[in-house]
């Protein structure tokens, strides 16, 4: 459903996202993985649409999505395709704004519904996400850090999308809390058959939860191919490099870069 | 990762903002409230009519009958006070309205498009930022005949910095918030991101900064009515007051000078504390 | 484990309970935290937001604020750290202990240079000569893995990068010639590849200083893989203490054994994800028996209504009404 091919960005002299090409089918799960300044955050945002790429090509469902202003029938149109989970779950909401009228928003802009026929979806949102009526009237800022990204995920949710985008959407949570989200995400998986795109740095959760995964460095993509391929028999030597340096048992810290320079 | 520091520094802040408001912040606001409703109802609150002459009893000392004694003229002081509140502070009122709407417009435009309109934006700005206000509106004011409404025309650009530049800032980084991005990708029209989330949520920034500005711009049309070039005589303006007040100076009678003197300091100061206690109490957290 | 049993610790929490005002009014927000570190050894102490594990190791270096309450005891080398009045305090931290922060950067004055940071403590509060501080400096720098000390330290913070930025503090603090090295989630902000190379500094420093560290942390793996023996908090209480290496197998506490079941592993594709249902609770918000019973899944009664004490199963403590304890562990032990 989704093909991305040759996606490229530059900012001035800087290549941040070189020839990256990869296809994700349909109810599929890939992880793009990486370390800070990979380019991993870019190339997502250049496929949900935030960002205009510099060369390349993001085709949905077949068709090529050509970035500019776009009038909102299209808008909407697109708004079912793919949606995104960002990283800091405070600044996802707008926090004046009451979790139910957030999620009431976002259903407002793809179903013409009466007010109770809104409240009922919100609150079939809500419990998807594993929430309840006592957090939809609650601000922001007296939710905790995982019920805010379920807040954020059932948003996204209400626009029914083909393919949602998670870009380090756990990263800034609680260990235990990280546990609820991947396995949210999951079950979201197995019952609406959303695609999954995860852009993350952290390799157990990519194990745990995608089918594929690509490894980036320096914009490009290093490595590809099946999750338990690539993190059980890396190739490159950046992926194994990255595989070796996760904490495990026996495992011993080493200088790796000094080693590899001398 | 959140950590318990996190949490002391964060609570007792939060604890003062849904608290009381400090006393200072409270007497200036009922100072402010207390001027403003003088602007609205003067007329009716003075004791005297603040244009009625009485040759027979000027610069007269204060008295059961005039509280605050009378000016040259033989007006009643504490009567021309009240009834200019309304002329002293509708002008920078207005000066200040046109301002804050225009200025949180071009900030907002500003920050939303970024890119070179935002350039252009900001150059202009600095450009009127290094051009004196008052000068100009001395200029205009000079060249367009005395009267307020060059001067306010002219403020109203002065001032568009002072509000633009720090709205603009605040914008970009509220802009540039992920729940932005989740509202574009929900297809939200643009005006409703607009007016519904980024305007709300810039609001007590704007708020403060037009309460602040405020002070300034009474000073500023004070300047100019006291320079002869904005409000004429017979009006009760303060500025005017105190350049008419300035001969009975030398005669040793400086009351008419010094109570519109005082009336507008009071005032000025007032605003600002409000505007600092506001800025405390709106802005404390967020910022 | 060959630790030497009757050698005096060098740190020792004892029972350390700490009040602080929170909204006016003060709370308890550590309840009881016990850490021991002999000399040279290395104690992970491990748990999530709000479970006390900073204001534990800011106690340490007393650094907590001065409305802040303590009860019990932080004794280091013998010596009471919270009886320390501020010049006895202002020499411990010159000689004996330092720290390493989350964020370098909000520890590095910007507008200085990196040398400077660096020999400025020396200079002041060691009064070393600052020829001799340079040569100093400039061999740690060495030794943390910036061979290029002349140039960095006429540098500024932001023309570092985080990793970089981070072995500068690790400098800084080892210049201090400490014996004990508090690191308070050190590698958080920094990738998986640069957080190896910053631990295998700090364990090269450890071993060639007999340097005794307390790395905080919410990794248990990285734990596990760094120190000696691992303590774990929650809510302002230490749950679990017990020897790094018998962590995944011998865990004892509910939550200790939840959360490794909660992180997903790279390495074992057969292993269930499992997580912890709830949120975690900070000390203040600790219920009056055992913090963790809302969220356990073997929640008894009495785990409701009274508080665990921590009770010991072999060489480890739990403070659990129904720890784990395996059979085999027990005969182990006395093997």
């Amino acid at each position: 459903m989704l093909e991305v091919r040759n996606l490229r960005k530059e900012y001035g002299e800087f290549v941040a996202v070189d020839e990256v090409t990869f296809a994700l089918p349909e109810q599929g799960a890939l992880a793009i993985v990486g370390e800070s300044g990979s380019g991993k955050t870019t190339t997502a945002r250049m496929i949900a649409g935030l960002e205009a790429p510099s060369g390349g090509s993001v085709v949905v469902a077949g068709e090529e999505r050509p970035a500019g202003r776009l009038r909102a029938r299209e808008r909407r149109v697109r708004a079912r395709q793919i949606q995104m989970v960002f990283q800091d779950p405070y600044a996802s909401l707008d926090r004046r704004q009451r979790v139910g009228d957030a999620l009431a928003e976002a259903v407002g802009f793809h179903q013409r519904l009466p007010a109770d026929g809104v409240r009922a979806r919100v609150a079939e949102l809500l419990d998807m996400v594993g929430l309840d009526d006592r957090q939809a009237r609650a601000l922001p800022k007296a939710l905790s850090g995982g019920q805010r990204q379920r807040v954020a995920i059932a948003r996204a949710l209400a626009a029914e999308p083909r393919l949602l985008i998670l870009d380090e959407a756990i990263a800034a949570l609680d260990v235990s809390i990280q546990a609820q989200i991947l396995t949210l995400l999951r079950r979201i998986r197995t019952e609406t058959g959303t695609a999954l795109l995860f852009i993350t740095h952290d390799l157990g959760a990519v194990r745990h939860i995608s089918d594929e995964v690509l490894v980036m460095q320096h914009g490009r993509v290093v490595e590809h191919g099946p999750v338990a391929t690539v993190l059980g028999a890396p190739q490159h030597p950046y992926t194994q490099r990255l595989v070796a340096s996760i904490p495990k048992p026996g495992w011993t810290p080493r200088r790796r870069a000094e080693r590899a320079a001398a | 990762m959140t950590t318990m520091p996190a949490a002391l520094s964060t609570r007792p802040r939060a604890k003062r903002r849904t608290g009381r408001i400090d006393p200072l912040t409270l007497v200036a606001g009922g100072v402010v409230a207390l001027f403003v409703l003088l602007a609205l109802l003067g007329p009716l609150l003075a004791p005297h009519d603040p244009n009625a002459v009485d040759p027979l009893n000027v610069n007269a000392g204060p008295s059961g009958a005039h509280w605050l004694g009378t000016d040259d003229t033989g007006r009643d002081l504490l009567s021309r006070l009240i009834a200019g509140a309304r002329a002293t502070l509708a002008a920078p009122a207005a000066v200040i309205a046109v301002s804050t709407a225009l200025g949180t417009l071009l900030a907002l435009t500003a920050a939303w498009f970024g890119g070179w309109l935002d350039r252009f934006v900001s150059g202009a700005l600095d450009v009127v930022f290094g051009f004196p206000g008052l000068i100009l509106a001395v200029l205009v004011a000079a060249v367009f005949g005395a009267g307020l409404t060059a001067p306010i025309v002219a403020l109203s650009i002065a001032y568009l910095p002072l509000i633009t530049r720090v709205v603009r800032s605040a914008a970009i980084k509220e802009r540039h918030l992920p729940y932005v991005a989740a509202l574009q990708l929900l297809g939200a029209p643009t005006a409703r991101i607009w007016l519904r989330h980024l305007l709300p949520n810039l609001l007590p920034l704007v708020l403060v900064q037009a309460t602040i500005g405020f002070g300034y711009a009474l000073l500023d049309v004070a300047a100019i009515s006291f320079l002869g070039l904005g409000s004429q005589p017979p009006d009760p303006e303060w500025g005017l007051m105190v350049a008419n007040g300035a001969p009975s100076i030398l005669a040793g009678q400086p009351q008419q000078s010094l109570y519109a003197g005082i009336a507008i300091l009071v005032v000025v100061v007032a605003f600002n504390l409000l505007g600092t206690g506001l800025s405390r109490r709106l802005l404390g957290e967020s910022a | 484990m060959t630790e030497p049993q009757n050698a005096s610790p060098l740190l020792h929490i004892d029972g350390l309970r700490i009040d602080l005002p929170l909204d006016g009014a003060p709370r308890t927000v550590v309840h009881r935290a016990d850490v021991t570190i002999p000399e040279g050894r290395a104690v992970a102490l491990v748990g999530e937001s709000g479970s006390g594990k900073s204001l534990t190791a800011r106690c340490v270096m007393g650094l907590l604020p001065g409305s802040a309450r303590i009860h019990g005891d932080v004794r280091f080398a013998g010596e009471s750290v919270p009886g320390m009045n501020a010049e006895r305090l202002r020499a411990f931290r010159a000689a004996e202990v330092a720290m390493v922060f989350q964020d370098p950067r909000a520890h590095i004055n910007p507008a200085r240079s990196i040398g400077d940071f660096l020999i400025e403590g020396l200079t002041t509060a060691r009064r070393v000569p600052s020829g001799e501080a340079v040569k100093k400096v400039t061999g740690i720098l060495r030794e943390v893995g910036i061979p290029d000390a002349d140039r960095r330290m006429r540098q500024r913070p932001h023309e570092l990068s985080g990793g970089l930025l981070q072995r500068v503090m690790i400098a800084a603090a080892l210049a201090v010639e400490p014996r004990l090295l508090l690191a308070d989630e050190p590698t958080t902000a920094l990738d998986v590849t640069t957080q190896e190379e910053v631990m295998a500094i700090i364990g090269e420093a450890r071993e060639a200083r007999g340097l005794a560290l307390l790395f905080i942390t919410h990794d248990l793996e990285l734990a596990a893989a760094v120190s000696d023996r691992v303590v774990v908090m929650y809510a302002g209480s230490t749950v679990e203490e017990l020897p790094a290496a018998r962590l995944r197998a011998h865990a004892a506490h509910p939550y200790t054994r939840a959360l490794l079941a909660s992180r997903p592993s790279v390495f074992d594709e057969a292993a269930e994800l499992r997580s912890i249902p709830g949120r975690p609770l900070s000390g203040f918000e600790a219920p009056e028996g055992c913090a963790f019973s809302d969220r356990c899944t073997h929640v008894q009664d009495v785990c409701r209504s009274e508080r665990p004490q921590p009770s010991p199963h072999g060489d480890a403590f739990a403070a659990c009404h129904f720890p784990y304890v395996l059979a085999s562990e027990e005969t182990a032990d006395h093997a």
